[in-house]
């Protein structure tokens, strides 16, 4: 696993429709502001575990861990700006994808 | 401007184009069940995704940053009215009403569920389409010229030899597993519109001494990470040993092509680290040891297929007395007209570029509504018949030019009239960071902000033809390395960094775009695009193409174009 | 590794025989292409198998298609297709006896192996679970009619049209 220098939150696709997932703390969310921050090498260690499991259960596909940010309003903003888009949607079509949906979004 | 469409004829013409028999309906409808199994074992866990991958892979199924995408195969870029139709009806009922048309003649939706996706493979199976190997380490689709069957420059249709090739390369039992894809494009003109020199294996049909059809075979071109021009492996390869052709080129490739590392598994790798001379020796070994007459086609099968595509009965009394008419009239129309035709064969008949680059809007996205329409023109205005073209842009290929008018006038009413075929406001995008999960950066945007920086009509036709492509990442699917001005979009310290290469070419004196200096950032783009064509105009003589003004006065030439104010002030 | 004939699981008389291991009498054993001789020299009345990479050159085996009943030829991985080009070419230098497809295939692969020229193929045991029998079965019974002329399968589309007229 790379050095742990950022906190971290872990993303997916679900498996049988395509949407972008985070681990929340009961379970997978569409929103990725209320997700589980790992804090530490060992709480990242145990998410990616988590991932692998709901891999392996056929929940969801591609599940690997994200660096994130905490931003102004306390929820997690991941730091790449692919990431950040994944979190949105396609920048040339804001009435698609989590941008339309979600209430609140802010720039790249 | 309103118009009530005319709903189409019940004797709507059927469009020049292969249709299925009894064998190849059930063949697909036979895939479908095999992929409704194939979902159902991924779901249950019967296959772990790793197992499930190949095969989710050749039924064109990919996995993006927002969701699944699937790539339908559109085969040479043709279409019939009726197969634009269901794509509209599988645009609104399984995605988000639109799809977008890309640089290999398919189309791409962004939204399909997994569990509909058995039934979106249906409903195109019930039109005669699918969507298999468009993805994979397999033969892709094969692509063709996109005026094949109309334009006056043409020797013979490369579509038949295409169609040909489509159904030898479908489910092949030994080729389905290869060290990665394998793309196979046709042109039969003098004028190569299918970038036969930048694709696995390219083939141009060609006349020998005594008059006979022919293939030139090309292989090892390819873009991505190490764009590379093909080199002709024979030169004249009789037209009855195409398929026992390809099946060596294919099995030397199966063998030796590398699979250590997946950005050197490519046909032109193994062209170049084994040297041209050896290759072709390999291949014609092979060649000479396979069971030819058990490999090929007979010629009746291949005139069974030519015959599909013989072309509409053309009007021979087809005027153009309305075409100038209006011209005079209208100076809007004038202007597409100058810009969106292309000479048929036929007297009287009109090529129409149709364009989906409107001045800031999505590269090659096309909503249910518009296809629909195109559907309406192709059924009054074409035979019936579209295509893709790999600039994404659809093609109407057989229209009376007495015709244009009132077709310019419905395409108006859909936002589908842009009068800029071909000109600097025509850009190629790739769909980028905005839809891909191997993109490093962002293309729409750039081409959006490039094309309202040249809106002007005027402007455009002043600087005339020129090819302007984006690639969001190396693997270069906007083709950015074989475009006049190329832009590929990179990573540099966390943000998106754009270079721009210049002088690529993607016909017959096919060319490697080359890197004219560090990247920019996204906003820097459009000022030196600017640049870059102020120096073209400067420097052009006559009508030369940039390409021609590039090669004549070379690239420092161009560095100028780079300076620009930075951020603190300064200048580069 | 569990081997698959027509679809069934089925009992396997071949072994790999091991690297230090010594030559038994009476059992079929596959062996790498670099101890074929060992076997000629050794007394023996069980049958011989060459275990063969994919990279192998079919010049290479070809001086012992009398000696050996059976050819493996590796996969390494499914998605690794070098062995079904090597199988074509091994039937087109005139072997004729049996051919074993070695490795982690899928059954969605089984129909595009025989068509390629093998007999059976040896999976294993983890892929076996999860993949049982009845998948095999499902393929080897769903093999149709293809587009290729010249795979040894449910005949080609192409002569099938011929016939048709």
């Amino acid at each position: 696993m790379a050095k742990f220098k950022h906190p971290q939150i872990l993303i997916a696709n679900h498996l049988l429709d395509g949407e972008v997932l985070f681990m929340g703390k009961a379970g997978w969310l569409r929103d990725h502001r209320a997700a589980v921050v790992a804090t530490s090498e060992a709480e990242a260690e145990a998410l990616l575990a988590l991932g692998k499991a709901e891999l392996a259960a056929n929940k969801v596909v591609d599940a690997y861990l994200v660096d994130i940010a905490i931003s102004p309003d306390g929820h997690p903003e991941p730091i790449h700006y692919r990431e950040k888009l994944r979190t949105l949607g396609p920048s040339v079509r804001l009435d698609l994808g989590k941008q339309a949906t979600n209430t609140e979004f802010g720039d790249i | 401007m309103n118009i009530a469409v005319t709903p189409p004829r019940s004797n709507a013409p059927r469009a020049a184009m292969y249709y299925y028999d009894t064998f190849d309906r059930d063949f697909v409808n036979e895939r479908v069940a095999q992929f409704r199994d194939q979902v159902q074992r991924r779901v249950s866990g019967a296959l772990t995704e790793e197992e499930f991958r190949p095969h989710r892979l050749m039924n064109g199924l990919y996995l993006q940053l927002h969701a699944y995408m699937l790539r339908i195969a559109i085969p040479y870029g043709t279409l019939a009215s009726n197969q634009m139709r269901q794509l509209a009806m599988i645009a609104d009922r399984w995605d988000r009403g639109y799809g977008h048309f890309t640089t290999r003649q398919n189309l791409q939706f962004n939204w399909p569920k997994l569990a509909d996706v058995p039934d979106i493979l249906q409903a195109l199976a019930e039109v005669e389409m699918h969507a298999i190997q468009t993805s994979g380490n397999c033969i892709r689709n094969v692509t063709a010229d996109h005026f094949s069957g109309a334009a006056a420059d043409e020797i013979e249709d490369p579509r038949p030899t295409a169609e040909l090739i489509r159904q030898w390369s479908t489910a092949h039992p030994e080729y389905c597993y290869l060290p990665r894809k394998f793309k196979v494009a046709v042109t039969g003109s003098s004028n190569d519109r299918a970038a036969v020199l930048l694709h696995d294996i390219g083939l141009r049909i060609v006349r020998n001494e005594a008059g006979e059809i022919g293939y030139s075979v090309i292989a090892g071109g390819g873009l991505g990470r190490t764009p590379m021009v093909g080199k002709v492996v024979r030169d004249f390869l009789p037209r009855e040993d195409l398929l026992a052709y390809l099946a060596a080129i294919l099995s030397v490739y199966n063998r030796y092509g590398r699979r250590d590392n997946k950005y050197k598994a490519r046909i032109k790798i193994l062209v170049h680290e084994t040297g041209l001379e050896e290759i072709k020796a390999d291949i014609e070994a092979e060649f000479a040891a396979l069971d030819r007459s058990g490999t090929n086609a007979d010629p009746e099968e291949f005139a069974r297929i030519a015959a599909y595509f013989a072309p509409p009965e053309f009007d021979a009394a087809a005027g153009t007395s309305i075409f100038e008419a209006e011209k005079a009239r209208n100076p809007e129309f004038a202007r597409f007209a100058s810009t969106n035709l292309a000479t048929h064969k036929a007297k009287g008949y009109t090529i129409v570029t149709v364009s989906t680059k409107p001045v800031g809007g999505v590269p090659g996205d096309v909503t249910s509504a518009q296809m629909r329409v195109l559907a309406d023109a192709a059924d009054l205005y074409s035979s019936g018949e579209l295509r893709i073209s790999h600039e994404q842009n659809v093609i109407l290929p057989h229209v009376r030019l007495d015709d244009v008018f009132a077709l310019w006038q419905l395409l108006q009413t859909a936002g589908l009239a842009t009068a800029n075929a071909g000109l600097i406001t025509d850009i190629i995008a790739c769909p980028g960071m905005d839809y891909c999960s191997l993109a490093t950066a962002r293309a729409i945007p750039i081409a959006q902000d490039i094309s309202k920086v040249f809106a002007d009509p005027e402007r455009q036709k002043l600087i005339g033809k020129l090819g302007i492509k984006i690639s969001g990442c190396i693997n270069a699917c906007g083709h950015h390395h074989i475009a006049a001005i190329g832009i590929l979009g990179l990573e540099k310290s966390g943000r998106e960094s754009y270079q721009i290469t210049l002088g690529g070419d993607p016909t017959f004196s096919a060319s490697i775009g080359e890197r004219l200096g560090p990247g920019l950032e996204a906003h820097e783009v459009p000022q030196v695009i600017e640049h870059l064509v102020e120096i073209y105009l400067a420097e052009r003589q006559g009508d030369e193409a940039f390409i021609d003004t590039y090669r004549r006065i070379g690239q420092a030439k161009f560095k100028p174009a780079l300076e620009r104010e930075v951020e603190d002030g300064s200048h580069l | 590794m569990v081997l698959i004939s027509e679809g069934y699981f089925s009992e396997n008389c071949w072994s790999l025989l091991g690297d230090g291991e010594a030559w038994p009498f009476e059992q079929d054993v596959i062996v790498p292409l670099a101890r074929v001789h060992e076997g000629a020299n050794v007394l023996r009345k069980g049958r011989l198998g060459l275990l063969l990479p994919n990279t192998t050159e079919v010049a290479d085996v070809v001086p012992y298609f009398d000696q050996v009943a059976l050819l493996a030829v590796q996969f390494p991985a499914f998605s690794d297709g070098r062995g079904f080009s090597l199988a074509r070419q091994l039937r087109r230098a005139g072997f004729k006896k049996e051919l074993r497809a070695f490795g982690p295939l899928l059954p969605d692969q089984y129909a595009s192996a025989l068509a390629c020229g093998f007999n059976t193929i040896e999976i294993p045991d983890d892929r076996a679970l999860r993949m049982p029998q009845a998948q095999w079965r499902a393929a080897y019974q769903a093999r149709d009619v293809a587009y290729q002329r010249g795979y040894a399968h449910a005949g080609s589309i192409l002569d099938r049209r011929r016939a048709a007229k």
